[in-house]
């Protein structure tokens, strides 16, 4: 017993290293993992209100660019409601099923294999997990984690991510994902090799996830290439979004999550 | 003694911020990010308490991790400095640091950069390994550890300067 405690006591430097070592190596892993990543996260409250009273010293940066944007999307949508305003009892209704809300990124990475955002919006503004996130250009990511104010998005541009996405010509649809390698696009896998691709197509949202509605915008088909085995394709797609600046989003909420979410269980 | 206790502290909270707020926002030419933090573990005084170092040095990489998401990977990499750094220490200023009591800024320079140079790619080693955690990615950990590496001890040697107070 006195060996054991000298033991102890001799070597209590590499003792403490040894824990404290193994206590992050089995954070790290942990994080790694799609479901367990629950410990440390920017959504909690002191690095959240800390990202997001910096971020506001930020926001006066870039008010111009945002005004743009703004400008744009505005534009845009005027001209569809133009558009529509005649065949609009032709929209169906499932126009009814999402449901938005604005949030504005406080913090954001996009140099890491996994990058998170974090929003201002929290649980107490009714944001759950797995809701989607979008800008008025095209595809963000999915909340995993809320705290009461601020919660955490895994951008598109995280190797963890898999979102269900299509061809918009064809509606072939595939998994979309990344490769952790540039900013500006990510991979689409899954598509025949019987499709026919052309450089410039469309990728949108397949609507089959029940987190996002169908025809959100995501990018531009780039280039493509067969896998390994010869029948399936690897297509680049380059994003619409500059996930290098993203100041404003909406966080979808579809309102039949929780029932198609049951019918999938009681299926299994 | 009361007043390394409140440069530490003071630096402990300012390195924190300026990782947190400046350094990682920075992204310069897409992805170099230094990571000047590590100059709170390299600057600890010499003649001091070693658990004390890593436990200081872990919980400074657990709150980065905290605000930058990852993991567990700024704590490991920070404790396993703390750890090594006597070795080093012994390496760059010779057997007889510990007697001497040196001061890092009065030491030559020469010395002072290895010793900065070696902990730092240690450090940004360890770190790009746990975030990249894939044995197949060997070759982009190599690559960010030297580039991310050499950004940052050129801003750590920088920062040292502009705050080391020169007795000559």
């Amino acid at each position: 017993m006195q060996q054991l405690l000298n033991f102890f006591f001799k070597n209590r430097t590499f003792l403490l290293f040894l824990m404290l070592f193994s206590f992050s190596i089995v954070l790290t892993i942990t994080s790694h993992d799609y479901h367990k990543s629950r410990f440390l996260n920017s959504s909690a409250l002191m690095s959240g209100s800390i990202h997001a009273f910096f971020s506001k010293i930020g926001n006066y940066f870039n008010l111009k660019k945002e005004n743009i944007l703004l400008l744009e999307e505005n534009n845009r949508l005027k001209a569809l409601n133009l558009n529509r305003s005649i065949q609009y009892t032709a929209v169906s209704n499932d126009a009814d099923n999402y449901q938005l809300t604005p949030a504005s990124v406080i913090k954001n990475s996009y140099a890491f294999p996994q990058n998170y955002l974090t929003l201002n919006k929290g649980e107490r503004d009714l944001i759950k997990e797995d809701m989607g996130v979008i800008t008025s250009k095209g595809l963000v990511g999915i909340i995993d984690q809320t705290s009461s104010k601020y919660a955490r998005v895994i951008s598109i541009l995280n190797t963890k991510s898999k979102i269900n996405a299509k061809l918009k010509k064809s509606n072939h649809f595939g998994t979309l994902e990344w490769n952790g390698e540039n900013h500006r696009s990510v991979q689409l896998h899954d598509i025949q090799d019987l499709v026919k691709l052309a450089k410039g197509d469309t990728v949108v949202t397949s609507g089959y996830s029940s987190i996002f509605p169908e025809n959100i915008p995501i990018g531009r088909i780039e280039s493509f290439q067969l896998n390994d085995t010869k029948d399936l394709y690897i297509i680049n797609v380059s994003l619409f979004n500059d996930m290098t600046h993203l100041r404003h989003v909406h966080i979808i909420e579809n309102l039949d999550f929780e029932e198609l979410k049951t019918l999938k269980e009681k299926n299994e | 003694m009361n007043s390394t206790l409140f440069i530490n502290t003071a630096r402990f909270i300012a390195l924190l911020l300026l990782q947190v707020l400046v350094c990682n926002q920075l992204n310069f030419m897409g992805s170099l990010n230094p990571y000047v933090y590590v100059l709170f573990v390299l600057l600890y005084p010499i003649v001091s308490n070693r658990m004390s170092l890593i436990f200081l040095a872990f919980t400074l990489g657990l709150i980065l991790d905290l605000f930058l998401d990852s993991g567990g990977a700024h704590a490991a990499a920070a404790v396993s400095i703390a750890y090594m750094r006597p070795a080093f220490l012994k390496f760059s200023f010779g057997a007889a640091y510990e007697y001497q009591a040196i001061k890092l800024n009065a030491a030559e320079a020469l010395p002072r950069l290895t010793y900065f140079a070696l902990l730092i790619l240690i450090h940004h080693f360890i770190l790009f390994t746990l975030v990249y955690f894939d044995s197949s990615k060997f070759k982009i950990i190599l690559y960010n550890t030297l580039i991310n590496g050499g950004f940052t001890l050129l801003l750590v040697w920088l920062l040292n300067a502009l705050f080391s107070s020169k007795k000559s």
